[in-house]
């Protein structure tokens, strides 16, 4: 296992590789798109610390899962909210820790049902591995290694976020 | 004490019979959920993809045009595929019973029933022979329940008030032969409403009603003042045949909803009503059209919470 790294300076770090992302990208054209809770958390603050325009997107993935079947409907905390159009625009889609690559297939089957972009790039602030699908990160601060019953959490307390282990329930 | 059947053991909805016993936190969960639905009426496709390959069966043993389709809509949008049965038309017709119906269309792999029957209770009987899959919901049952309309007049009322518990909420009309008002009352009463009241003449009113925590109003004039919240209801044409009343025009004169009557009510009051409407009768033209009315949004939200209840109900095991 590697030791739990500092999430301050993984956001920097995350922040500066999405900024380099930006300024590739046509001006006016790219949008921040954040898994909730966590991804929209970083897609928000990045939003604000990289001065762009407009607000950035959350996405609620619950009706998207493909674990309906067998745990059910999540209880709902926040809505997805998506205020710009999806058509033809570049998208970078935000989210704390990339693990089996589910999130991110119900989270692109969302924003298809909202417009086709131009394109989504991917950008994390942890890659812990154990993909089950096929997806990449296209942008990734950090790549850790922690047991499968252990659980990475990011918090945040007023503007600084924090990162936590927990043993996952069963374990 | 006997499991309320619309729960399993974990307490959680596996059908939608009636708001009668259902607690606080599930009908909260409910709203919840269908405003988390309500935005997906502004997006390109209004569709997700929650109950795809699932079929859900509605069977309307009593005609609804309006409610049908609502519940239509709210599967379709959850990606079901869907099966409208008129039955009073076809197999009752030919002699089979309720359940015989159930167990054929069971045997056509149903997921989910919406019920509607002029039987209270036969979305009950439904519920107690299905196989542990297959979920039920009541879309109206004789005079006594309508639980997904009591659920989106309280969604309605939370969009609009936000909290429960400051309010004054009337409901006026026919509440005897009424199961969206049986609903409503059981429902306002759960979230913590602390003044239902009822208003209607003694001919429509069931006796007992104080027993369910309201309090009755003869006089509308009297029932109005300072409510937030008026709940009008449909008329039904036949009560005046049935000598309860004695005609549509002396109603609309005691009870009908006017702008001079509606002035009684707190400023920022809302009007619901669960259509259809009858003008002059229950209710006037100017009030039904009015600033304060809110009749068509019951009708938008209508579809949210029945999405609510389907991916809730669906998505959980009754073992």
């Amino acid at each position: 296992m590697t030791p739990l790294p500092d999430a301050e300076s993984l956001y920097a770090e995350l922040r500066k590789l999405v900024a380099e992302a930006i300024a590739r990208l046509p001006q006016g054209s790219v949008h921040l798109i954040g898994i909730r809770s966590g991804g929209a958390w970083l897609a928000e603050r990045m939003h604000r610390d990289l001065n762009l325009e407009g607000r950035p997107g959350a996405l609620n993935i619950s009706f998207y899962r493909d674990d309906f079947d067998r745990i059910g409907l999540h209880h709902q905390v926040q809505p997805t909210e998506i205020p710009f159009e999806v058509e033809g625009r570049h998208l970078i889609l935000v989210d704390d820790v990339l693990y089996t690559g589910r999130t991110i297939r119900g989270a692109m089957n969302e924003i298809f049902d909202y417009g086709r972009p131009a394109s989504i790039q991917l950008a994390v602030l942890i890659d812990r591995g154990g993909r089950q699908l096929p997806v990449a990160a296209s942008i990734c601060a950090a790549r850790v290694d922690v047991p499968e019953h252990v659980t990475i959490n990011l918090n945040q307390e007023g503007d600084r976020f924090t990162i936590t282990l927990e043993e996952a329930h069963g374990a | 004490m006997a499991r309320n059947p619309q729960l399993n053991r974990h307490g959680e909805l596996v059908h939608l019979l009636t708001l009668d016993g259902l607690p606080r936190d599930i009908i909260t969960h409910i709203l919840d959920t269908a405003e988390a639905f309500v935005p997906l009426t502004e997006r390109e496709i209004k569709k997700v993809p929650l109950l795809r390959g699932k079929s859900v069966f509605n069977l309307f043993f009593e005609n609804s045009t309006r409610t049908r389709t609502t519940f239509e809509i709210a599967a379709k949008r959850l990606s079901a595929d869907v099966y409208n049965l008129n039955i009073n038309v076809s197999s009752t017709a030919k002699g089979e019973t309720l359940l015989d119906t159930i167990r054929n269309l069971s045997a056509m792999q149903a997921d989910l029933f919406v019920v509607r029957h002029s039987a209270s209770g036969a979305p009950h009987l439904i519920a107690r022979h299905v196989a542990p899959h297959v979920h039920v919901i009541n879309a109206g049952d004789g005079w006594h329940a309508h639980p997904t309309q009591g659920l989106l007049d309280m969604y309605t009322i939370r969009h609009y008030k936000r909290d429960f518990s400051s309010l004054r909420v009337a409901i006026v009309g026919d509440v005897m032969h009424s199961r969206v008002a049986r609903s409503d009352i059981l429902a306002l009463t759960t979230l913590g409403v602390p003044e239902v009241r009822v208003i209607g003449p003694k001919t429509l009113l069931p006796g007992g009603l104080e027993h369910l925590g309201v309090r009755v109003f003869h006089d509308m004039r009297e029932g109005l003042r300072d409510v937030d919240v008026i709940i009008m209801l449909r008329l039904q044409n036949e009560r005046m045949r049935g000598a309860l009343l004695p005609s549509a025009q002396e109603y609309f004169k005691y009870y009908g909803l006017t702008p001079e009557k509606l002035a009684l009510a707190k400023p920022d009051a809302i009007v619901m009503h669960p259509g259809p409407m009858n003008r002059g009768v229950e209710i006037d033209s100017p009030v039904a059209d009015g600033k304060q009315a809110v009749i068509l949004n019951q009708v938008t939200f209508g579809i949210a919470v029945r999405m609510a209840v389907m991916s809730i109900v669906a998505g959980t095991s009754n073992t």
